[in-house]
């Protein structure tokens, strides 16, 4: 089955053109700093983000104590600002595994098997697409209570069912395909069909939705967070920016304000950057194109 | 003077490894009301020789040399908006059924009578009254007017793109695999209304197929192309009856007659070269049952009552 | 198919959709821990006595299948609850925002559909170009960037770093602007707003369009225009763009659920008194019958757009209105 062959060479091909994609290319190299800082973060210069210090600090320009500031309970903005990337990459990628695998699975389920599993199950699916993404989250937030992990499965909940429907269209066109065929011949059960020889195929096509994922968990719980239904236990950038504008003091510290907007903007449209170039790398007929 | 006159024609296709010779130095020639059949294996560059004829060549595809020459005039040095009043109005176009060949949001008559006001200066209604005639004249009838393509059967959109492609009287048609992929009933059809269509409008063409059969009974002569070349030129009776190049011979001997006694299918064994690299001299050389060291050397073409063939061993 | 057989399954849809929402409606809000009641009434100022009518009404001392069936009954009546944040019926405060709403949503839109067509169409038509990369990449940040994070870049640079709009609102207050000055006071106050849901709504549409032109330009039927003979822009107009057109005018009813998100997120940050910012009010204030009606007028607003966009569709698309 051509799928098995080499397939460290084609994963190694797949990153080159990634690369070679100017969009690809910028999207991983910040992702890449982001992660570092993430990684590195108590490393970095940094104390513990939620520790209130002394009232004479309150509200601080950058000063070299204090490399970005404090906020209006004393602070230090910088560290908020490290540390927040581990919440966004945490979020973000758990929120986006939770997201591609139930989706996959139903998609899979739904296009093998067809027929009336397959009418439930998008039925299902349309009924979540109907609601409005961010009206619903911010109810099922609000509901559900601020934390991380409800975040993130208001997150899921919301996004599943666009990749269930993108899988379960590839499943329905690679189950008509010869390979497939001649498995069943030799006698594979539907379970070896399923996951040996069309999920191996619908591989890219998860890793595209995991970057789109990734990149609307983010967003996500930037937002709810900035609406205040974040989890005020763990400083986000989007919790920073929702301490702004409540302290009403926006206009007199930029340096507060800055640097959560600059990572937020920054981390999403690299993500979405990414997403882009993997969605045309992956396009049949890419490598070709670029004279490969 | 001829109405078509191709000298020579070069077109390659240039790719990062070097230029595919899909078309390579051929010349051909089609008098006024006749029918050139051009036949040959997929990839032999037939399709892309036809689209030349209107000028239709896609990048990364050029035109490096030769002329060729509609009525008089040689169309290869002409800018974009020259060709542009050819097209349609002198050239026209019929090609392989597809799904998508026609406009869906356009009715049928629209899309006749955008390309006459196109081109001619009539009055909306005269351009009307000339669209339902063109129906009429396909066999469609002219209450279909409004209709759009999704409601045509396969063979009706056909009928249509031949209304279309005649609607401004034009005086050489490119017929390229018109009938391809249609079943025989449909096929037959098409076939009697294309015959309609040139003795009503007096039209010289040039029909490019693989299939042998077609080309035998709507063509006067027919030019058997491989590999980017043309191989053999003569008129259809000839040719059918006694193929001189042993690719022709190939060729005819391959298809299965519906009398006559039994015989095994004989098939050309072999793949078509690669047009990067192709073999030097002869093109079909290494798949030839005659081939000698000679057919290393480009043969010349020798002229045979008529008759034009390019292969070292039919000399008179 | 036929355009009323259309019609007519296409409206059935939006209605059962209509029924799903409102179900769902119900059975979120019974998911949030604590008592509905204390929850529906915050206000600790209503006394025992009211609280017990309240109970009754809406069938808080029933059984589970009460309570839907008294909450149906008022949502048909318009009953949608009362909110104590604002101390007033639900209904009459989404119904004091809506035009405000409205008016930023629908501008907004237009502007951004048609310039996002129409630099999408030209970035399609030119593909492969230095003009069509530029303009992709430009589209796909744009669309990549928050709302809220671009409301808030904006409010700090042109509203307090140089101050040329407002910092907030709809109007300059106790100014007694009256007609043509008030409709100028409204636009300068619904500028950046307005731009920071546009920029989103550009980014996407480029980026549809474009593909969706590139998609059509490799349609049989163009090469069969060119060997017409017809002239290029006749080509764009009649059978590139019209084709193109099509796949957009579907997906924007898709997009609306980002209008939602794009009109929530710029209201909140520059406090303009609509639909969307009550979601923010609600939130901070625990409103739940408030949030709860808020949360229902979007997704009833969004069905019923895509109704409206389903059945304009199908008369434009000869397929659809001359059944096959």
């Amino acid at each position: 089955m051509p799928h098995y062959l080499s397939k460290t060479n084609k994963l190694k091909e797949f990153l080159q053109l990634l690369i070679g994609h100017p969009m690809g290319f910028f999207g991983v190299v910040i992702i890449a700093i982001f992660l570092g800082m993430a990684f590195f973060a108590p490393f970095l210069g940094t104390v513990d983000p939620a520790a209130s210090g002394d009232v004479d600090n309150l509200l601080m320009p950058p000063s070299t104590q204090f490399w970005f500031g404090t906020d209006d309970l004393a602070r230090d903005i910088w560290s908020q600002t490290i540390y927040g990337s581990r919440i966004s990459l945490t979020i973000g990628f758990v929120a986006a595994l939770i997201t591609v695998i139930s989706g996959t699975l139903v998609g899979l389920i739904a296009g093998y098997y067809g027929k009336s599993l397959d009418e439930v199950l998008m039925r299902i699916v349309d009924f979540f697409m109907m609601l409005p993404e961010l009206p619903l989250m911010i109810v099922l937030a609000a509901v559900l209570g601020p934390s991380m992990w409800n975040i993130i499965l208001v997150v899921s909940l919301v996004s599943w069912p666009t990749t269930a429907r993108v899988v379960r269209s590839q499943v329905l066109s690679l189950k008509e395909r010869p390979f497939v065929e001649s498995s069943r011949c030799i006698g594979a059960s539907n379970f070896q069909l399923m996951f040996s020889e069309i999920l191996p195929n619908v591989v890219p096509l998860m890793f595209a939705q995991a970057v789109l994922m990734i990149t609307e968990a983010i967003y996500a719980e930037a937002v709810l967070s900035f609406l205040g239904l974040g989890d005020p236990t763990s400083i986000s950038w989007g919790m920073m920016l929702h301490s702004v504008f409540e302290s009403g003091v926006i206009s007199e510290s930029y340096w507060w304000v800055i640097p959560p907007i600059v990572s937020i903007v920054t981390l999403i449209v690299s993500f979405s950057l990414l997403g882009t170039a993997v969605s045309d790398v992956l396009e049949p007929g890419y490598k070709e194109k670029k004279g490969y | 003077m001829a109405l078509i006159d191709v000298e020579n024609l070069k077109l390659y296709f240039m790719t990062r490894r070097g230029p595919a010779k899909a078309v390579d130095n051929i010349g051909f020639s089609i008098e006024k009301k006749k029918t050139l059949g051009l036949i040959g294996e997929s990839g032999c560059g037939k399709t892309t020789t036809a689209m030349s004829l209107m000028k239709f060549v896609k990048p990364p595809g050029e035109i490096v040399g030769g002329s060729i020459r509609f009525m008089g005039k040689d169309i290869v040095p002409m800018s974009d908006e020259q060709i542009r009043q050819l097209r349609g109005k002198e050239i026209s176009i019929v090609r392989q059924e597809a799904q998508n060949a026609l406009n869906p949001v356009l009715t049928i008559g629209k899309q006749i009578t955008e390309m006459i006001l196109e081109h001619e200066s009539v009055t909306r209604e005269t351009a009307l009254a000339r669209a339902k005639k063109q129906l009429n004249l396909v066999g469609i009838s002219d209450q279909r007017i409004n209709s759009y393509p999704h409601e045509f059967s396969g063979g009706m959109k056909q009928r249509a793109m031949a209304a279309i492609a005649t609607a401004c009287n034009p005086k050489f048609l490119i017929l390229d695999e018109p009938t391809t992929g249609l079943d025989v009933v449909v096929q037959r059809q098409i076939l009697v209304m294309l015959r309609n269509l040139k003795e009503e409008l007096g039209l010289t063409a040039v029909f490019i197929s693989h299939d042998l059969s077609v080309v035998a009974e709507t063509c006067d002569r027919v030019a058997v192309m491989y590999a980017g070349k043309i191989m053999e030129e003569s008129d259809t009776v000839s040719l059918y009856q006694n193929p001189l190049h042993p690719y022709s011979t190939a060729l005819i001997g391959a298809y299965p007659s519906l009398k006559g006694a039994r015989r095994q299918l004989k098939s050309i064994p072999g793949a078509p070269p690669s047009l990067i690299d192709p073999p030097p001299g002869c093109r079909f050389a290494p798949r030839c049952e005659w081939a000698q060291s000679i057919c290393d050397e480009e043969p010349a073409i020798n002229s045979i009552d008529g008759r034009r063939v390019a292969c070292h061993f039919v000399k008179q | 198919m036929g355009l009323k057989r259309f019609f007519l399954r296409k409206v059935v849809a939006a209605a059962l959709t209509i029924a799903v929402i409102v179900c769902a409606n119900f059975f979120i809000f019974r998911m949030a821990p604590g008592d509905p009641v204390r929850m529906m009434f915050r206000d600790p100022r209503v006394s025992e006595g009211s609280l017990e009518l309240m109970k009754q009404k809406f069938g808080l001392d029933k059984p589970l299948s009460g309570q839907f069936v008294a909450y149906v009954k008022n949502l048909a009546q318009g009953d949608l609850g009362l909110s104590f944040s604002q101390q007033k019926p639900v209904l009459e405060v989404l119904a004091e925002r809506i035009p405000n709403t409205l008016l930023l949503v629908v501008t907004a839109l237009i502007i951004a559909i048609v310039l996002g067509v129409i630099l999408g169409a030209i970035a399609g038509w030119l593909s492969g170009t230095k003009l069509d990369t530029f303009i992709l990449t430009a589209s796909v940040a744009m669309y990549s960037i928050p709302t809220f994070a671009l409301g808030i870049i904006l409010l700090l640079v042109f509203a307090y770093l140089i101050p040329i709009f407002p910092l907030g609102g709809i109007s300059t207050p106790a100014s007694g602007y009256e007609g043509f000055e008030l409709i100028a006071d409204v636009g300068w106050h619904m500028f950046l707003p307005a731009f920071s849901i546009v920029i989103w709504y550009i980014g996407e549409y480029v980026i549809l369009t474009r593909s969706s032109m590139i998609e059509v330009m490799g349609q049989e039927y163009i090469t069969t225009a060119h060997a017409k003979g017809l002239k290029k822009h006749t080509i764009l107009k009649n059978h590139a763009l019209r084709n193109a057109m099509l796949p957009v005018i579907t997906i924007t009813g898709v997009n609306l659920a980002f209008a939602a998100a794009g009109v929530i997120e710029a209201e909140t940050v520059f406090a303009w008194p609509g639909v969307g910012r009550l979601a923010y009010d609600a939130v901070s204030q625990r409103d739940y019958p408030l949030l709860q009606g808020v949360f229902m007028l979007f997704a009833f607003a969004i069905v019923l757009a895509n109704l409206v966009i389903d059945l304009i569709y199908g008369y434009i698309d000869p397929r659809i209105k001359v059944g096959g």
